[in-house]
């Protein structure tokens, strides 16, 4: 165990401000596992970005670089996200 | 402030120091001012973002621990003496001194009155700001729901509210603490790091389906969840919010 390791809390007002809702309840299927939880619940990891990893496979779900101009955001280890209106 | 209407969007706000109160020797409570503070719920917390006069931007996230109070907004913060930003909250800040926050922030790790209980609280040194939102926010409501709180502090001189928990507790609030690294004369509470056999103590049985929250440094955290998953509690209600060393 990382203790660097952060979880998807951590990233709550950067996620908001993408996506202009809370996303730490919308719940994320891993694209590798198909495990579903929601985003405040998966592994964060902060180094020069962020990356957002499924805690049962530990494959990487979503990664962040952020900028003061910019962020830029990858999903590709989501297969669907889940969000409540 | 028009922005802050907008259902989701976020935005910076000013926020104004009206107090600073001295907790423990490493932590401090700063108490704000927020006039357009739309509300919040126990257990989110707020991006501040410092801005130097270079331009740099720091930013971190701080966890909020008063209940919900109108534009009355108070973040406890621990000082990391290599961190950038908590040593300036700590030992900077003054009453009338401005800094710029957006929020609140977060839906997950969160409890509110209506959720209903019983309630059980696992937290780690400063990790017990978010918990300390919910038992504001138990009492403010007046609600009877049964909430345990169990709290590990390094020694006495470190349980950050532990004269307002000692007041609190009571009509079905109960907090134990342990205190891992040294403890008073006659101490007759818990010594050691949080355990199974502890939370198997502390917790209400895994049959009356607690709401379970654990916050601290994230060995902590895994280690609580860890051991609530063996003793049999659904780890689908078992919420944990993790800091790492970095957050300073």
């Amino acid at each position: 165990m990382d203790p660097l390791m952060l979880d998807g809390n951590a990233v709550a007002g950067l996620l908001q401000e993408v996506f202009c809702g809370d996303m730490t309840t919308a719940v994320g299927t891993c694209s590798n596992c198909g495990a579903s939880e929601p985003i405040g619940a998966v592994h964060c990891f902060r180094g020069a970005g962020i990356v957002l990893r499924c805690p049962h496979c530990n494959d990487a779900l979503i990664t962040i670089v952020s900028s003061n101009t910019d962020i830029r955001l990858s999903l590709s280890g989501v297969r669907t996200l889940w969000v409540g209106r | 402030m028009a922005g802050t209407a907008v259902l989701g969007r976020l935005t910076w706000q000013p926020a104004e120091v009206v107090d600073v109160i001295s907790e423990t020797p490493r932590t401090k409570t700063i108490v704000f001012n927020v006039p357009d503070w739309p509300g919040h719920q126990a257990g989110q917390h707020v991006d501040v973002r410092l801005t130097a006069e270079d331009g740099y931007v720091a930013e971190r996230s701080y966890s909020i621990a008063s209940a919900p109070d109108g534009s009355r907004l108070e973040l406890t913060v621990e000082r990391l003496d290599d961190g950038e930003v908590s040593p300036y909250l700590t030992d900077e800040l003054r009453p009338g001194d401005r800094i710029e926050l957006r929020g609140p922030v977060g839906g997950y790790f969160v409890w509110t009155p209506s959720q209903g209980g019983p309630v059980l609280l696992v937290g780690g040194g400063s990790g017990v700001v978010p918990l300390m939102a919910m038992i504001r926010a138990r009492a403010a409501a007046g609600s009877e729901t049964e909430m345990r709180l169990l709290y590990s502090s390094r020694s006495w001189d470190e349980i950050i509210y532990r004269d307002e928990l000692g007041r609190l507790a009571g009509n079905d609030l109960t907090v134990a603490h342990t205190l891992t690294r040294s403890q008073p004369a006659g101490w007759a509470g818990y010594a050691r790091r949080v355990d199974a056999e502890m939370l198997n103590k502390v917790a209400p049985r895994p049959e009356e389906r607690p709401h379970m929250y654990a916050c601290g440094p994230t060995p902590f955290v895994e280690t609580a969840a860890e051991a609530l998953v063996q003793l049999g509690y659904d780890p689908r209600r078992i919420k944990t919010e993790r800091f790492g060393p970095t957050g300073g």
